[in-house]
């Protein structure tokens, strides 16, 4: 049946029209008349990676993503989920170096951001607890919400692999961390494994970095 | 609910479709059908990638709206409207020019700039952090820089990459020819051609004047490091990726324009067997090299010396570099997308498998044509990236069925001991293949009036090409066209077929002190080199300066390639899966600074590692790869490691 149905459907690609054969044309058909818009960075941006989606946050607050957690912000961010037995740990451990090594800045101009893959297992409740585990400080926040809005999030912020099977198997996903500094549209990424003072200073060097070449 | 690769929600039947899409294309290249039949079918397009039809694509419904930077979403553009253009050799500057009030001192001047804070000079900067005391040129005593250049890092709001009125100007970041009047010197991409000579110790200071504040498009940091590919400098020159520096500094770059052993085994200016003649300088700033190569900090840099002169009278007899018009003519490769919304350059800083696009720009242009003269040319084609794969050929448009040879000359830079005749070569990102091409001969036997430099390797995805062969023939393919005019002209250069010798190809017999190994890998999204991520604050190992080492580079992240880039100096590859390097039907003989490293490929490289201290780095040169950490460092000290799995 499948063979059968492939077949058909190969059948049926052979019958479309021509027109609008390769990618460039198609697209120019839709775009013969230009009319090209000005967006702004930062604007283009949200547009592209940050829904305002509602979250929960581990201490049970709602939070809008890009008004309350992006905009204005100095961030980092990456995926976990509380059961997780693969890179989590690690990662999370790697993340609690990094909060110490950001010494009191996170919370205060620095946020920290694990949202969880797993909205159905990942109440509140669980995040606290995770959180608790790993003696998490403050200005760092656990975030679960509507299945829809944080498989909509990871897509979005580039957590999901092109390949779709590959991107069905949660065991494997997507281990980096991204952080970046909103108001310069200003964003990087490293593996959570990496070494905990080299995040820093990438961390640093993207948040810090805009101010740091104040010239004239 | 389903949601396709953006996040926008799809219904259940277009996420079966998505799933569906890869089983479809992977069987369709499977299945080998005839190339012509699914051209004809509609189902392969621009660059060789499949079209976006809901049963073959990922991004099922994705769709083109203002804001997306996605392959097949970039507007119609028409090929050949404008001229090849060629960037102008940077010029020579005295030392009493403005740029230089504060002249260059062998150890950085870390004097600090009240202006802003910081240093008046990058160098001696290490992740943005001044580390006193280092830095300092090594060997600026004994060859002093006898030529001088500038060049200033700055935005262009007004770069046209088209004469097509549909496409609005761009703004790029670029190099400048030094000046200080914006209008009558802009920044242009490709930056100014660098020319320089052996033996003539060379400096170029380069400010970084790039602008503030979130960057148009919303990609590029403006923090560079520029490094020269692939130059024997010391790391304090080289650009390497943890030597950036700050919008407001400067930076001198000084290369000693010795050949590799002059202070080794072939005193006093090193092997001439170890010239090199194609290089390209760029951006390498970690973590932002792919985003900021792709806005514009990208050049060429061309050496010559007594064979290979730049004058077809002399030495080698190649064509003519510094003839009117030139003959020796440098083609940058580079792939872009154009925001469907904003009809400027777009680049998706949150994608992390690579970037492809559907724009296929030469010299900074959209498939530009260029009037060639029946006589020979030289071409010195350069894959700029980002993580394009590209297999050229050239086409008669009015007869593809044609195969038409030229010859090869030179790999990565560097001249093959003797021509190679070839119908095609394929380069990685980096990778650099000097090609004669003669027109008057081609226009004879194949009664051609125009060619196109055709890229057939299909690629549809920035994880690597499918390795098929698109159909002659298909101008979203071609690159330039050029069109020979007129009658045939002198051509002083040599002809290929004579069989011409240029430099002997130092010899791989001597025993390594070392062989390592190296296996590239992918885990939860993020590249490793053994099982390490890129840190600027480690160093993996350590070379033994003068020594003899073998590297075993292995491809362990399947569906990947990787163009492997190892800086400072060139290798011999010794084998490829165990087989010597073919010369036929690709050239991957000769010295080399970049290695495929293809499918389940495993490849050995010889070095040998001279003169120069301190540390460099080996990198994926898919430069999104390499932005996120598929890279390490490692040094050369006076005393040597023993890691062999560093």
């Amino acid at each position: 049946m499948v063979a059968m149905t492939r077949r058909r459907w190969l059948a049926t690609l052979g019958l479309a029209p021509l027109a609008g054969a390769m990618t460039t044309e198609a697209a120019g058909t839709q775009q013969q008349q230009n009319t090209f818009e000005s967006i702004p960075p930062r604007e283009l941006l949200r547009r592209r990676h940050f829904p305002n989606s509602e979250l929960v946050t581990h201490q049970g607050k709602k939070v809008h993503f890009y008004d309350d957690l992006i905009k204005d912000r100095k961030v980092v961010i990456n995926f976990m989920y509380a059961k997780c037995e693969g890179i989590c740990v690690p990662v999370t451990a790697n993340l609690v170096k990094v909060q110490k090594l950001l010494k009191g800045r996170v919370g205060r101009d620095i946020f920290m951001y694990s949202i969880t893959l797993k909205p159905e297992e990942d109440t509140p409740g669980v995040l606290k607890k995770y959180a608790q585990t790993f003696h998490v400080g403050p200005g760092w926040l656990f975030l679960t919400g509507r299945p829809s809005d944080i498989e909509s999030l990871r897509r979005k912020l580039g957590f999901a692999y092109a390949d779709p099977v590959e991107d069905a198997d949660k065991s494997n996903h997507v281990g980096m961390l991204r952080f970046g500094n909103e108001t310069f549209a200003r964003w990087a990424a490293c593996p959570g494994q990496a070494h905990a003072d080299w995040i820093v200073i990438s961390i640093l060097s993207e948040v810090d970095g805009p101010t740091r070449t104040a010239m004239k | 609910m389903y949601f396709n690769v953006f996040g926008k929600k799809v219904s259940r039947a277009q996420w079966k479709q998505m799933l569906n899409a890869q089983k479809n294309r992977r069987e369709l290249i499977a299945a080998r059908l005839d190339r012509r039949e699914l051209f004809k079918l509609g189902l392969l397009t621009s660059g060789g990638y499949l079209v976006a039809k809901s049963g073959l694509s990922a991004w099922a419904d994705g769709g083109c709206d203002p804001g997306t930077c996605q392959l097949g979403c970039s507007p119609t553009t028409t090929p050949f409207v404008d001229p090849l253009t060629i960037s102008p050799v940077l010029p020579e500057r005295q030392l009493s020019d403005p740029g230089f009030a504060m002249a260059p001192t062998v150890c950085p001047n870390s004097a600090i700039n009240p202006a802003n804070g910081l240093p008046f000079e990058g160098r001696g900067q290490f992740n943005g952090v001044l580390r006193p005391g280092t830095d300092c040129f090594q060997f600026f005593n004994q060859f002093p820089p006898q030529k001088f250049f500038i060049e200033r890092m700055r935005q262009n709001t007004n770069f046209r990459i088209t004469s097509d009125p549909r496409i609005p100007p761009q703004t790029i970041w670029g190099f400048n020819q030094g000046g200080t009047d914006p209008t009558t010197d802009p920044a242009i991409f490709p930056g100014p051609t660098i020319v320089t000579r052996y033996q003539t110790p060379m400096l170029v200071r380069r400010f970084n004047e790039l602008p503030s504040g979130a960057p148009a498009g919303g990609f590029g940091v403006p923090e560079t490091s520029t490094h020269l590919h692939n130059f024997h400098s010391g790391p304090e020159s080289d650009g390497g990726p943890c030597r950036w520096f700050f919008r407001g500094q400067y930076f001198d770059y000084y290369h000693t324009m010795q050949q590799a052993g002059f202070s080794f085994d072939f005193p006093p200016n090193g092997d001439v067997n170890e010239s090199l003649s194609t290089l390209w300088y760029h951006d390498h700033r970690v973590d932002h090299t792919a985003e900021n190569v792709y806005k514009g900090l990208a050049g060429f840099h061309l050496i010559f010396n007594q064979f290979d002169t730049g004058d077809e009278t002399t030495g080698f007899h190649l064509p003519s570099f510094f003839s009117t018009p030139q003959f020796d003519v440098p083609l940058f490769l580079a792939d872009k997308l154009i925001d469907p919304g904003t009809g400027q350059l777009c680049f998706d800083t949150f994608g992390f498998d690579g970037l492809v696009g559907d724009k296929l720009l030469v010299n900074g242009k959209i498939q530009p044509f260029f009037e060639v003269q029946k006589r020979r040319y030289r071409f010195r084609v350069l894959d700029g990236g980002p993580s394009r794969f590209y297999q050229f050929f050239l086409t008669n448009p009015d007869n593809p069925s044609q195969s038409i040879p030229f010859w090869q000359i030179a790999n990565d830079g560097n001249l093959l001991p003797q021509p190679i005749q070839i119908t095609s070569a394929r380069i990685g990102v980096a990778e650099r293949v000097d090609i004669i091409v003669d027109f008057k001969q081609i226009a004879q036997t194949f009664g051609a009036t125009r060619l196109w430099l055709e890229n057939r390797l299909e690629q549809t995805n920035g994880r690597a090409p499918t390795d098929n062969i698109l159909p002659a023939g298909q101008i979203q393919n071609a690159l330039v066209e050029f069109r020979i005019v007129g009658n045939p002209v002198a051509d002083g250069s040599v002809d290929p077929a004579t069989g011409p010798r240029f430099y002997n190809l130092p010899s791989t017999t001597p025993t390594p002190r070392i062989t390592r190994n190296f296996k590239f890998e992918r885990s939860n999204g993020q590249w490793a080199i053994n099982g390490q991520f890129m840190d600027c604050n480690t160093i993996r190992f350590t070379v033994q300066r003068n020594s003899v080492e073998k590297w075993v580079l292995e491809n362990s992240s399947g569906g990947w390639q990787h163009p492997i880039h190892i800086h400072f100096e060139e290798f011999q590859i010794l084998s490829i899966n165990g087989q010597p390097p073919p010369s036929s039907p690709l050239v991957q003989t000769g010295r080399k600074d970049v290695v495929r490293l293809e499918f389940g490929t495993t490849v050995e490289l010889f070095f040998r590692f001279r003169d120069f201290r301190n540390d460099y780095p080996m990198h994926c040169h898919n430069t999104i790869h390499e932005d996120h950490a598929m890279m390490l460092l490692w040094q050369v000290q006076d005393v040597g490691d023993s890691n062999t799995e560093p």
